[in-house]
């Protein structure tokens, strides 16, 4: 077959890689955002494995050790406003904080890419009625629809993560609409449809490997906003109740300390800041990473 | 090609309606698309038909309606209204239900990067026809390797390959192959060729030649390229603003043309003769919007032949013999253009 | 113009009334009687049939919702059960504070914002477009009540510069534009200015690196254009779409300062939200709400409506 020959020419050297292989090749030279996932992964680890590394119980109180400041022997980050160690504090803390922050992101990913997935692949005016609908919710800003719900719905763990799953719900639908209408129309779906496939299988098979990278990374990049206004809710005692290590309740609870310890005082907040800087950052980074014209 | 499985049925097995049967019969095809405030007469009434085993082209400018009728064949759109027989038989009808038909007709889009899933291998972007239609997963990546082999490339070497990859020229064998994976009768090839360098698209239209002949495949040529059109076409049909403007053998339309915008066309090629070239722009301007054709003959805005009947009154084809008709009055001696009376 | 306006007041209709739609069962998604707070605890199940039907509860919810609507269209927002008073006067009262401390937060943040966007937009890759980057993803990563208590540590628990809650020296309800009154807007103005800062900056490189890399702006440069006329090109060319933005970050900001001011202790809505919930006031919080989300729909219809008749670009079809 003399056609044989063009085809020999740019064979390249290389072993074949996937585009997320070639994402995460790409995501490990990203210093920046291989920091960010450290400070992230070792802030997570040390709250799943809290009952080894912590160093006291976070929920002791000691009435004669309130208001401790940082590094006090054997409270190396203080003690609070009822003589608990702070340190122990903020590592459980992270449980429930990185937990009411990152659950709603997720839920809202599943539920938020169905719809947007199917409004999208389905087009026309059902498309169009679930689009104006979702519409109505980008009619209150984050802050407020959260706060509205959880101020009706009570305050609770479950209600906080309720209501800010409603809240990323729609922003999520709203991408994966737009980035699924856009590779419906593409010549490889076109394609698949004439080669006799049924929609759940065209779906299945090239409509989510395309459209899931790029929802998720909308989706990491709500995680920050989330943990914030998770945290928030709490802040405002709409979250979790105390004796809960949870930083936005302590942030709360620490507020009077802030003419005695201030140092203390602020330490939740920058839990909280440390962590959703750096879920931005690794975002950033991952984002960039797949942003590749291939 | 010892080593290579053959995966692919006689392609004759399955002739239905006999040799003189059209392969595919097109009838009264309108597909009008609606936009803003306006409607795009995109396919505006269109009758043709293909034989078993020949390639059809089909020429025009850019908006003329060529792609639409591919995708109107290829069921992606749906039209209007018209009729498609299939070796006889009403496509979407009993006797050929759509899954069915789609099987046995499938096309090559142009752009080879789009038109290939950029998250899949080479060799599942071949399987997947196969696959949906209840093959194996071991017997279609059997096939998928014995198509890359037949497409020129090597299956070793290129089927766990992602698009971005691999060149152009063998993008577009592949998206040939997958074309082929169905064991289709019928592929419409939609300016298949038209985004590769001159070189590539040689060796690509040979190895469509060839693969015509290894499976016995009837072809629909889209382009705007008369010179590949000719070299591949044993008919032409020439499109202007969704309606057939001339159709026939492809020898006697290049050497004769009827109707005054094929005319036009042919002398716009490019002509290796230097002697030859054309000194003046043959046709002048960009075609009217297809949203507001103008009335009568559609070319009558461009045309240098135009008398007041082609603002007037619709040509329609005229059988002019040998295989060709042209829509165009002078075309026709009944038409009572005044140019037919000077020359009479 | 005038049908393009027209086009979306039209459209922005239905998103209005599904908010009133949303607001109105929030209500309803609460748990227990809406009620309850005011209901003697010893009420007779005579006692509470008459006093939900006094407030209309034993309704349909469609007829609820319709004569809520009629009321909320008469301007009558019902009256807040804890105080009695009419939710409209608390509502407007804290919006008007509200507004002062959410309007002088986005100044800021667009003054700063637009300033880091074109020095990081101008400069590309080099140092200062790291910082200007670093610091727009600090503004939109702070959680800004945590970044109040630290500024309320440092000026006003550590320093002693300026008071830490409240709108002025007299603890009354009310700003004033004196300078008294200044003193006490600086922080939450500040606290609050970081979000919009963040996100101004972000969108004002990208606009500007997207104008700079244009042929137009080359072929200005290669013209012989000065560098300030090269920089009037860019400004003319991003103002429309910064100050948008400006305008849609005003009522997120509105709508989103309950955190801040709680931490101040601002007379704004949210503050009124955050007594509104606690006492489970539920026609404060929903008439609350309600105010804040129809201003923040048609400032976002304002804003659409301005940013086509500024930036010929945009299509008016």
């Amino acid at each position: 077959m003399a056609a044989i020959a063009d085809a020999g020419i740019f064979v390249p050297v290389k072993a074949s890689r996937g585009y997320w292989a070639s994402v995460a090749h790409r995501l490990i030279r990203d210093p920046l955002a291989m920091t960010a996932a450290a400070i992230v992964l070792i802030i997570i680890l040390a709250a799943i494995f809290a009952p080894w590394v912590a160093p006291a119980d976070p929920y002791k109180a000691s009435m004669i050790r309130r208001l401790r400041p940082v590094g006090t022997p054997g409270y190396l980050l203080g003690a609070d406003e009822l003589g608990r160690d702070m340190l122990s504090r903020l590592i459980y803390g992270g449980r429930l904080s990185i937990f009411m922050g990152v659950m709603p992101v997720l839920l809202a990913f599943g539920i938020g890419s169905g719809i947007g997935i199917f409004a999208g692949y389905v087009g026309g005016r059902i498309n169009a009625l679930l689009m104006r609908t979702i519409d109505i919710f980008f009619a209150f800003p984050s802050v407020l629809l959260a706060i509205a719900l959880s101020g009706a719905l009570g305050a609770g763990i479950t209600n906080s993560i309720v209501s800010l799953t409603v809240v990323f719900t729609p922003q999520i639908a709203r991408v994966a609409e737009a980035v699924t209408t856009q590779i419906r129309t593409r010549d490889y779906v076109e394609a698949a449809r004439v080669s006799g496939a049924g929609p759940f299988t065209i779906v299945r098979v090239h409509v989510l490997g395309n459209v899931l990278g790029p929802i998720f990374v909308y989706a990491t990049s709500l995680i920050s906003v989330s943990m914030i206004l998770a945290s928030g809710l709490s802040f405002l005692g709409l979250g979790t109740k105390p004796p809960e290590p949870e930083w936005g309740l302590m942030l709360n609870t620490l507020r009077t300390a802030i003419y005695n310890q201030p140092l203390v005082a602020a330490l939740p907040g920058l839990m909280i800041f440390i962590t959703s800087l750096s879920f931005n950052i690794f975002s950033d980074g991952l984002r960039s990473a797949m942003d590749v014209k291939q | 090609m010892s080593h290579i499985v053959d995966t692919m049925f006689p392609p004759e097995a399955e002739d239905r309606g006999g040799a003189a049967t059209p392969l595919l019969a097109v009838n009264g095809l309108v597909k009008h698309f609606k936009a803003k405030n306006a409607v795009v007469r995109a396919v505006d009434g269109v009758d043709f038909h293909v034989a078993k085993g020949e390639t059809l082209g089909i020429v025009g400018e850019s908006g003329c309606g060529k792609s639409t009728i591919a995708r109107l064949i290829m069921q992606i759109i749906a039209p209007d209204s018209g009729t498609l027989l299939f070796d006889g038989e009403p496509v979407g009808s009993a006797a050929l239900p759509l899954g069915d038909f789609r099987k046995k007709v499938q096309m090559v889009f142009q752009d080879s990067y789009a038109s290939l899933n950029p998250r899949m291998t080479v060799e599942d972007t071949i399987a997947f026809g196969p696959r949906v239609h209840g093959l194996s997963h071991k017997a279609a990546v059997t096939r998928a390797h014995d198509l890359l082999h037949r497409v020129g490339l090597e299956p070793s070497r290129f089927a766990g390959r992602y698009p971005h990859e691999i060149s152009g020229g063998q993008r577009q064998r592949i998206n040939i192959a997958r074309g082929l994976s169905l064991e289709p009768r019928l592929l419409i090839l939609d300016e298949a060729v038209s985004a590769l360098d001159k070189s590539v698209e040689a060796q690509v239209l040979n190895l469509l030649l060839d693969l015509k002949d290894e499976f016995g495949l009837t072809y629909i040529f889209i382009s705007h390229d008369l010179n590949v059109v000719r070299f591949m076409s044993d008919r032409v049909m020439v499109m202007y603003l969704g309606k057939v403007a001339e159709i026939g053998s492809s020898e006697p339309i290049f050497k004769k043309p009827r109707h005054p915008y094929t005319e036009a066309l042919l002398a716009s090629m490019p002509s290796m003769d230097p002697d030859n070239r054309t000194q003046e722009a043959p046709i002048t301007g960009d075609p009217p919007n297809p949203i507001n054709p103008p009335p009568g003959c559609r070319f009558h805005t461009r045309c240098k032949f135009v008398s007041a009947i082609c603002a007037n009154a619709e040509p329609v084809l005229h059988d002019v013999g040998g295989g060709q008709s042209a829509a165009c009055h002078l075309a026709n001696p009944q038409s009572g253009h005044p140019r037919l009376a000077a020359a009479a | 113009m005038l049908l393009y306006t027209l086009k979306r007041i039209l459209y922005v209709t239905p998103v209005a009334l599904g908010v009133s739609v949303i607001v109105f069962l929030l209500v309803h998604i609460a748990p227990g009687d809406p009620l309850t707070s005011i209901m003697p605890i010893d009420a007779t199940a005579e006692q509470q049939a008459e006093m939900r039907a006094a407030y209309g509860f034993d309704k349909p919810l469609a007829v609820q919702y319709g004569i809520w609507l009629w009321k909320v269209l008469h301007a009558d927002l019902g009256n807040s059960i804890a105080t009695g008073r009419p939710v409209l006067a608390d509502v407007s009262r804290a919006v008007g504070n509200s507004l002062i401390l959410a309007s002088v937060s986005t100044l800021i943040g667009f003054t700063f914002g637009t300033f880091f966007g074109f020095v990081a937009g101008y400069f590309q890759n080099s140092p200062l477009d790291k910082i200007a980057s670093l610091l727009s993803v600090i503004g939109v990563s702070v959680p800004h009540y945590w970044l109040g208590m630290v500024l309320v540590i440092i000026f006003s628990a550590q320093l002693g510069w300026l008071p830490p809650t409240g709108a002025g020296p007299d603890g009354s309800g009310n700003w004033r534009p004196d300078p008294e009154h200044l003193r006490y807007l600086i922080l939450p103005a500040i606290t609050m200015s970081v979000i919009p800062m963040g996100i101004i900056s972000r969108t004002v490189r990208a606009l500007v690196a997207d104008i700079l890399a244009q042929e137009f702006i080359q072929a200005l440069r290669a013209k012989g254009l000065s560098e300030w006329g090269v920089f009037k090109h860019v400004v003319t060319n991003a103002a429309p779409t910064a100050l948008a933005v400006m305008g849609l970050q005003l009522g997120y900001l509105l709508g989103g300062s309950v955190l801040v001011e709680t931490v101040f202790a601002w007379p704004g809505t949210g503050f009124l939200l955050n007594a509104a919930i606690f006492q489970r006031d539920l026609p404060l919080l929903q008439g609350t709400i309600l105010v804040l989300a129809m201003f923040f729909v048609f400032l976002n219809l304002l804003v659409d409506v301005l940013q086509t008749a500024l930036d010929p670009r945009i299509q008016r079809s």
